[in-house]
């Protein structure tokens, strides 16, 4: 579904990403993982070009997005993304927080996306907030709809950019069920984060990143229970 | 009229040589008889007017001129910074170029020394003095206003526009509907305060002969040999004109406050 080659990013001489290549398939659910500064989120940020790579190509569905001639609106319409600090639109309702996009970029009429808006917003317990604003809710709310808003699009995978960090630790487990519920129903996911609990419960494989490189990877049973790399062992000694 | 009758008798008195006639008046006679002179004498109040109307329609004409070139230019200047790497658009770096001049020599010269050029070198063969005025505020204007809108859209946190990006929106539905609505409550009050320094600025434009205020104040000037109560009451006129403004300002911004109400 997504394939990335030799993908390298670089900020003016600080090298980010050094060399990666990956392979993310239909269905899977990549957990990313590392310390601040390993470069996982700008992985996570290349996959819909947030960030341009400096070198290397990503590949979504047959159309190779790094190529500057492609339409990247139309590509960013199939991959949903959730933000570590929910980027809600504060000048709008929740519900025009969520239909906007379905609606200006022609996927559905305003009717059909109200719709889809009320029936996202009662899957998340949320329908009573439709008509409030975002300043009006709590972290954990917030994080639900920004959910929510992304899965209005209908996309083909969901990127998650450490959406838990940003709340209140009381307010990490509501999102991480939504999330568990989105995977249970076969969501391609890709999910930046430092929780090792969700990673080992949803994760159909994690990735660990320090430097600017993947350095293991493997199944979240096997990759918490028997980690090969030194760097990896101290990462989990200190974490867990 | 009345009052006709003692501005006539008062005024004789002053203007009198004979000794102690003028002496004779008291000073509220002598402040009736200037006040009468400066505003009502000839109907001279009709002067202030016009040159009130004016005043006001010179600012709307420069503030709709400013307000489109500041828009443009600002667009253009984010739309420039905000591009890519590696897909910079070559026609949209010479705008950006042709900006980045346009506001380095307004803001760099002073508005007085643009009026006189505009006035007495470009249009020195127009006749209409007000509306090369009023162009010159506009442009002038436009520069400021199209920092104050940059200064806005760079104030948004950058994931507003992520946020919008992508989900699939394009760069324009982007600006129109999450940054542009954001960006204009922000920037509400210096674009007020650029408005308020505008109405001000158009008393500049009597040196080409442009007629506001001013220049109908400078008129009555020159006829009656008085200038306190011209000068007094046409600064009394900005001031009221200001303070309405501000408490329109004012009102507007509460409004636009209530989508954050917690």
């Amino acid at each position: 579904m997504i394939d990335v080659k030799n993908l390298s990013k670089s900020f003016g001489d600080h090298l980010v990403l050094d060399n990666l290549s990956e392979h993310i398939s239909p269905g899977e659910k990549v957990v990313v993982i590392g310390p601040s500064g390993s470069g996982k989120s700008t992985f996570l940020r290349c996959l819909n070009l947030l960030e341009t790579p400096t070198a290397g190509t990503i590949t979504f569905q047959d159309t190779v997005i790094t190529d500057p001639k492609v339409d990247i609106d139309a590509v960013r319409q199939q991959m949903g993304m959730v933000f570590q600090h929910f980027n809600l639109f504060p000048n709008m309702t929740i519900r025009k927080n969520i239909t906007l996009a379905p609606v200006r970029t022609g996927l559905m009429k305003q009717a059909e996306a109200d719709e889809i808006a009320s029936a996202l917003l009662k899957r998340v317990d949320l329908l009573d907030k439709a008509d409030a604003y975002p300043n009006q809710l709590s972290g954990g709310q917030k994080q639900r709809i920004a959910i929510v808003r992304a899965l209005a699009m209908k996309p083909k995978v969901m990127l998650f950019d450490e959406p838990t960090s940003a709340l209140d630790p009381e307010m990490v487990g509501e999102v991480l069920d939504v999330m568990k519920e989105l995977a249970r129903e076969g969501m391609t996911m890709v999910v930046v984060t430092h929780e090792m609990g969700f990673a080992r419960e949803v994760g159909s494989r994690v990735l660990f990143m320090d430097g600017g490189h993947i350095l293991e990877q493997n199944k979240p049973e096997d990759f918490f229970a028997n980690p090969q790399c030194e760097r990896l062992k101290t990462f989990l000694d200190k974490v867990l | 009229m009345d009052l006709a009758y003692y501005y006539e008798l008062w005024r004789g008195m002053m203007l009198s040589k004979e000794a102690g006639v003028a002496d004779a008046l008291s000073w509220w006679q002598t402040f009736f008889v200037r006040f009468y002179q400066a505003f009502l004498e000839g109907d001279r109040w009709q002067q202030y007017l016009r040159g009130v109307g004016t005043t006001l329609y010179v600012t709307a004409l420069a503030l709709c001129l400013g307000v489109i070139l500041g828009v443009l230019v600002a667009m253009i200047r984010t739309a420039h910074d905000q591009q890519r790497p590696g897909r910079r658009n070559f026609v949209l770096g010479i705008f950006n170029f042709v900006c980045r001049v346009y506001v380095t020599i307004i803001r760099g010269t002073p508005m007085m020394v643009q009026i006189l050029i505009m006035g007495m070198v470009i249009f020195s063969s127009s006749r209409n003095f007000t509306l090369v005025g009023a162009l010159t505020l506009g442009i002038n204007s436009g520069a400021y206003v199209a920092e104050i809108i940059r200064g806005g859209l760079m104030s948004l946190d950058q994931g507003q526009s992520e946020a919008g990006r992508s989900l699939g929106l394009n760069y324009l539905d982007t600006m129109r509907f999450i940054i542009i609505p954001q960006a204009f409550k922000a920037i509400l009050p210096s674009l007020g305060n650029e408005f308020i320094v505008l109405l001000k600025d158009t008393s500049m434009i009597s040196v080409i002969g442009g007629q506001e205020l001013i220049y109908a104040a400078r008129g009555i000037i020159s006829r009656t040999y008085e200038a306190m109560f011209p000068l007094v009451g046409s600064a009394t006129i900005y001031l009221f004109l200001v303070i309405i403004f501000s408490w329109l300002q004012g009102k507007l911004e509460r409004r636009l406050r209530q989508s954050d109400r917690r």
